[in-house]
C-alpha cells in the first residue's frame, strides 16, 4: 500500500475491494493505522467547524453581487424620482386635510424606496438575523406594535429594517428581496390625527408602483419596482396579515 | 445572479471561512470570486461541473490577493518564527492550527476535507498536478496532526519536509 492509498482510504474515495485489502494492511502497520486514523479525525473535525455556516443566512452584498451595475440605470431613475416627489411634497407640504394625508403617504414611501432600495452594502440598519431586536425597537419608537409580514411564500426575504423620519412622526421602513435581488419595501408611519381606515389604494410614482392603505393609528405602503399586478399579489398577503 | 452560481455561495462561503479565517475578509472574498464568476461565466462550458470551475475562480482571485497581500497570510516557515511552548498549547484550535499551514497546504485539506473532493478535482480546481496535490495533502495532514497533539517538532512539518536545512 503506498501513501497516496492512504489518503484515498482516509478520504472515502476507495471502491470496496480496496478498502478492505487497505483496512487488512492497516491492521499489521498500527503506526499506519494511527496516521490515517488522524487525518479522518481532521477531516471531520474541519467539516463539524466550518460546516454551520452553509445554514447562515447569506449576506444581502453577496445575493447582489451581479446586479450591481444593473443598478445604476435604476438609480439614476431613483435619483429623478426623488427629485420629482420633492418638489411634489414640497409643493403640498402645507395641505393638512386628509386627501393631502392620504396622497403624501405613497409619494413618502416612494422616496424612501427610491432612495435605499439600491444600496448595496448598507440597505438597513437592522439585518434580519436580528428580526427579533428590529421589530422589538420600532414597535418601541413607533408606540405601536409593528410587524414585519412574512412574504417567505412569495420568494420575498427580509433584509432589514431602519427608522426614518416621518412627515408626522417616526416611519418603520422593511426591506424585503426575491433571489434576483428585487427589492421591495414596506413603509410603516405613525399618524397623529384620530384613527381611521382607508381602502386599499394604488399610486404609481415614476418608476415605483405603491399600494397604501391607512389603518388606524398606522400608515401603511408597500413600494417597488414591480409591475401593479405582481405588486398587488404582494400588498394583499401583507394586508391579510396585518389584517388578520 | 444566475441561479445556478446563486446555489453555491453557502458552500463558497463555507470555504471561505475556512481558508481566510475572518468572517468579514472571507466574505470579501466570496463577493470578489462570484463577481469575477458572473464576468466570466460565458467562459464556463456548459455541463461542465460548475463547482469545480467556482472554486477555480476562487482560487485565483485568492492567490491574487494574497499576491498583493489583500489577505494577510500568517505562516510560520522559518524556524526563528516558531511558537513557543505556551503558544502550543493553545493550538488545540483547528482555526489556529490552520493558519499555521501554507496557504497553498491549506487549500488542498480544504478542498479534500471540507468540499469533499477527489484529488483530479482539486488539481483541476487549483491548477496544479495530481501530484502536487497529493504531496501537499500529506505534508498538510502531518502538520496538522503535529500541531493538534503539541507534539514538539510540530511546527517543523511533517518529517522536516518545509524545513529547507541549509548546509
Amino acid at each position: 500500500m503506498n501513501e497516496e492509498q492512504l489518503h484515498a482510504y482516509a478520504d472515502g474515495l476507495l471502491d470496496r475491494e480496496e478498502r478492505v485489502r487497505i483496512e487488512a494492511a492497516l491492521a499489521a502497520s498500527p503506526a499506519d493505522a494511527a496516521r490515517v486514523n488522524a487525518w479522518m479525525r481532521q477531516n471531520e473535525l474541519l467539516r463539524a467547524t466550518f460546516s454551520p455556516v452553509l445554514d447562515e443566512p447569506i449576506p444581502g452584498r453577496l445575493r447582489l453581487v451581479p446586479g450591481r451595475r444593473k443598478w445604476l440605470p435604476y438609480a439614476m431613475a431613483a435619483a429623478w424620482v426623488v427629485l420629482g416627489v420633492a418638489i411634489g411634497v414640497g409643493a403640498s407640504g402645507l395641505l393638512r386635510d386628509r386627501a393631502a394625508e392620504s396622497a403624501s403617504l405613497p409619494r413618502r414611501a416612494a422616496v424612501a424606496h427610491a432612495v435605499y432600495s439600491p444600496e448595496v452594502r448598507h440597505p438597513v440598519e437592522v439585518g434580519a438575523a436580528e428580526q427579533e431586536h428590529l421589530v422589538r425597537w420600532l414597535s418601541k419608537r413607533m408606540d405601536s406594535e409593528i410587524k414585519a409580514p412574512l412574504l417567505q411564500p412569495l420568494g420575498y426575504e427580509l433584509v432589514g429594517g431602519r427608522l426614518l423620519p416621518g412627515e408626522q412622526g417616526p416611519v418603520a421602513h422593511f426591506m424585503y428581496q426575491d433571489a434576483r435581488g428585487q427589492r421591495l419595501t414596506l413603509y410603516v408611519s405613525s399618524r397623529k390625527g384620530n384613527p381611521r381606515d382607508t381602502a386599499f389604494r394604488f399610486s404609481q410614482e415614476g418608476r415605483v408602483a405603491v399600494f397604501y392603505w391607512i389603518d388606524g393609528k398606522l400608515g401603511y405602503a408597500l413600494s417597488s419596482e414591480l409591475d401593479k399586478a405582481t405588486l398587488l399579489k404582494v400588498a394583499t398577503s401583507v394586508y391579510q396579515q396585518l389584517n388578520p | 445572479m444566475d441561479p445556478d452560481i446563486a446555489q453555491h455561495i453557502p458552500r463558497l462561503r463555507r470555504y471561505a471561512r475556512a481558508l481566510v479565517g475572518d468572517r468579514y475578509r472571507a466574505d470579501d472574498l466570496v463577493q470578489d470570486t462570484l463577481e469575477r464568476a458572473c464576468r466570466k461565466f460565458h467562459l464556463w462550458r456548459q455541463g461542465s461541473d460548475l463547482r469545480a470551475w467556482l472554486f477555480a475562480v476562487m482560487h485565483n482571485v485568492f492567490v491574487n490577493q494574497v499576491r498583493a497581500r489583500r489577505i494577510e497570510v500568517e505562516e510560520f516557515e522559518d524556524a526563528a518564527a516558531l511558537p513557543t511552548q505556551m503558544e502550543r498549547i493553545d493550538l488545540l484550535d483547528i482555526e489556529k492550527a490552520l493558519a499555521r499551514l501554507p496557504v497553498e497546504q491549506r487549500e488542498v485539506i480544504l478542498l479534500v476535507g471540507i468540499e469533499q473532493m477527489g484529488y483530479g478535482e482539486v488539481a483541476k480546481a487549483l491548477d496544479v498536478p495530481i501530484g502536487t496535490v497529493m504531496s501537499r495533502l500529506s505534508r498538510a495532514r502531518e502538520r496538522l496532526r503535529a500541531l493538534l497533539s503539541g507534539e514538539p517538532d510540530a511546527a517543523h512539518g511533517a518529517n522536516g519536509a518545509n524545513l529547507k536545512v541549509v548546509k
